[in-house]
């Protein structure tokens, strides 16, 4: 299969060896059950796709942002729905599934560009931090709001920041929950490229048309050199996640945020 | 450096302009989630434009309970 059209998101591979994921999902692609359906469906098809590509552009298609992290509503309404001694490993599982396609996706024997814009938030932000490059247009935001729910990132994106940028920038990010805009996030070592409004799609393309002039097992030996996957810290935050994900301060916080109507969502 | 009443107007100029509203419907109390129909994501937007043009950082946080254009101005003045 070269192209796939999907609910969440679609990809198809381009005449001269670009594979183009787009989250397409309203809002602002939060990730749900069906997303991680058809990220798999993608992973699964990525190793037939390999020897005909050379790159990899992730992107977006709402205008809010190239992705607000995982669904909370859906996790909050699914958790609840499960008899409670039974929600510790419905979790346990989305996690097990959804680090399996980061891995896949991080490992890729291809040049891995992000083009991102607006809210980069949670499991967004740790969906960039698979990417090799991100290239970010002046509206992008990026941010770990998940201290301000009692969580922490779940979806690798502690052990991925953590190779990227220094120490201190991760603990900024993690330990107020704030975001940071692009000159921000530039200037951390976080993004490749920051572009005008609109332009990050358009500069990812001439990018990962440069990177096709290299020789492609040059690529392959530097960047397995150079990006090693932190496969062992990748286990210990779902553990980390799990041991927290079952406190009453989570499922409170949870709630508020679920139920709140505010124009500000809940967030401490 | 600008004065309060400077950066609220400074401010009340970009919000109109970036949502596209008449500078006259804007004023420094008004809720500016209630007045321009905006939404968090697009609350996020405005505090990037708040940042590209003032020079500044402002922390998300620092914007929690701040609804109206004059407490948002005050928090960008003390960052200027």
């Amino acid at each position: 299969m070269k192209n796939f059209r999907g609910e969440t998101l679609s990809w198809w591979q381009t005449a001269d060896g670009v594979i183009e994921l787009v989250l397409d999902r309203a809002p602002c692609n939060e990730i749900a059950s069906a997303t991680l359906g058809e990220l798999e469906e993608f992973t699964a098809a990525l190793p037939g796709l390999h020897k005909t590509s050379h790159a990899l552009i992730i992107s977006s298609a709402r205008s809010e942002g190239f992705c607000a992290g995982a669904d909370l509503r859906e996790l909050y309404h699914r958790s609840q729905a499960l008899p409670a001694a039974d929600r510790l490993a419905a979790v346990r599982d989305f996690l097990v599934r959804i680090h399996r396609v980061a891995n896949t996706i991080d490992a890729a024997p291809l040049t891995t560009i992000a083009a991102v814009h607006g809210v980069t938030f949670g499991g967004g932000f740790e969906l960039a931090l698979l990417c090799d490059l991100i290239v970010a247009d002046k509206t992008a935001r990026f941010c770990f709001p998940e201290l301000r729910l009692g969580l922490i990132p779940g979806f690798g994106g502690i052990p991925r920041l953590k190779r990227d940028v220094g120490n201190a920038v991760v603990r900024d990010l993690l330990l107020t929950g704030r975001s940071f805009n692009v000159t921000k996030a530039q200037g951390a070592g976080l993004v490749s490229q920051v572009v005008a409004e609109g332009d990050a799609l358009q500069v990812a393309r001439a990018t990962a048309a440069q990177t096709a002039k290299f020789d492609r097992d040059t690529m392959v030996a530097a960047k397995k050199f150079i990006k090693p996957i932190p496969y062992e810290e990748l286990r210990q935050e779902i553990d980390i996640f799990c041991e927290l994900f079952t406190r009453p301060a989570v499922d409170e916080g949870l709630r508020k945020f679920v139920e709140s109507t505010d124009a500000l969502p809940y967030l401490p | 450096m600008p004065t309060l009443q400077d950066t609220t107007e400074e401010v009340l100029r970009l919000a109109a302009e970036h949502f596209k509203v008449p500078r006259e419907t804007l004023g420094a109390n008004d809720d500016f989630f209630k007045q321009l129909g905006i939404n968090s994501l697009q609350a996020l937007d405005l505090l990037t434009r708040i940042e590209q043009h003032f020079r500044i950082e402002l922390p998300d946080y620092e914007l929690q309970g701040v609804s109206d254009f004059r407490t948002l101005a005050e928090r960008i003045q003390s960052r200027l």
